[in-house]
């Protein structure tokens, strides 16, 4: 079975995001007022042939702890949408 | 010495650096294909270098694709078994990607690509002037791992002004404590943002890179 999975990978909560820090002061610009904090990341979906919806999410772990996100700047959640 | 250096698909410094070691320190030198293996005719005395650029267009994080071509497995071989392995910008990010040196370059503070000349201090208290370029060489390791490197001496080069003082003015990117480069804890794996291949000839106007080959015991 196919499974479809969706990982979210974020910068630390502690560090510093230049790109949610410009973003941010684009809806300034925009006067989309409101909001307080942006951050940005990465959205990352994977279709993942396994024999069970456990087997595909420990694969999509593996995959995030290799290379998908780098744990001294970034953590991961993974989300199995079917 | 004879030196290395990996052409990954998107390095655009490897030309500077290969002429950099060829004609201003007179080494040996070869370029090394990144599909490439084999650096069996390389001692440990010998250096490979891991040139500026934007390897495989920087996807995903930069560094993070090249650490897994074929060249590198060899070359992270190599590191292990104490040979000398150098990273200039790109360099040092794959390095770090690579968990051969500690922490990670994160996006510049100021969100703006930087060009231009810096100073840096090394541990040897001279002050050496080079040129930086990047946009994500904002250095940062935890608080623990960046003391255990500065207790080792592995802090090996602090942007710094003029007179050597570590102001945050002198700090181009906001790097964790003006951090510019840094050595693993056996000191055979050095990775630093600026450029010394961009300033080690006279006609560059400063030849300050010469000065932190050096300082590296790479002349």
């Amino acid at each position: 079975m196919i499974y479809h999975v969706q990982i979210k990978v974020m910068p630390l909560k502690d560090l510093l995001d230049p790109q949610g820090k410009a973003v941010m002061s684009g809806l300034e610009n925009l006067q989309i007022q409101g909001v307080k904090e942006v951050r940005v990341g990465k959205h990352i979906t994977l279709n993942i042939e396994a024999a069970s919806s456990d087997a595909a999410k420990a694969l999509a772990d593996d995959a995030c702890k290799k290379l998908l996100a780098n744990p001294v700047m970034e953590y991961y959640e993974i989300e199995l949408v079917n | 010495m004879k030196f290395g250096v990996v052409v990954f698909p998107g390095s655009n410094c490897d030309r500077d650096i290969f002429n950099t070691i060829q004609s201003d320190l007179g080494k040996e030198v070869e370029f090394l294909w990144h599909k490439d293996k084999d650096i069996k005719h390389f001692s440990t005395g010998d250096c490979i270098v891991l040139p500026g650029g934007f390897s495989y267009g920087d996807y995903l994080r930069c560094g993070a694709i090249a650490r897994f071509s074929p060249m590198m497995q060899s070359v992270i071989s190599f590191a292990h078994k104490g040979g000398r392995v150098l990273g200039i910008c790109n360099g040092f990010q794959i390095l770090c990607e690579s968990g051969l040196l500690p922490g990670a370059l994160l996006m510049n503070a100021h969100r703006q690509f930087i060009c231009k000349n810096v100073h840096l201090k090394g541990n040897d208290h001279k002050i050496y002037k080079i040129p930086v370029a990047h946009g994500d060489g904002r250095y940062y390791a935890n608080e623990n791992i960046l003391d255990d490197m500065e207790r080792n001496g592995q802090v090996i080069l602090h942007y710094c002004n003029e007179s050597g003082e570590m102001t945050s003015e002198s700090n181009p990117n906001g790097a964790s404590r003006n951090i510019a480069g840094i050595k693993n804890k056996p000191g055979n794996v050095i990775g630093l943002m600026p450029h010394p291949e961009r300033a080690s000839n006279p006609l560059c106007g400063n030849s300050d890179g010469i000065r932190l080959f050096e300082y590296f015991e790479m002349n």
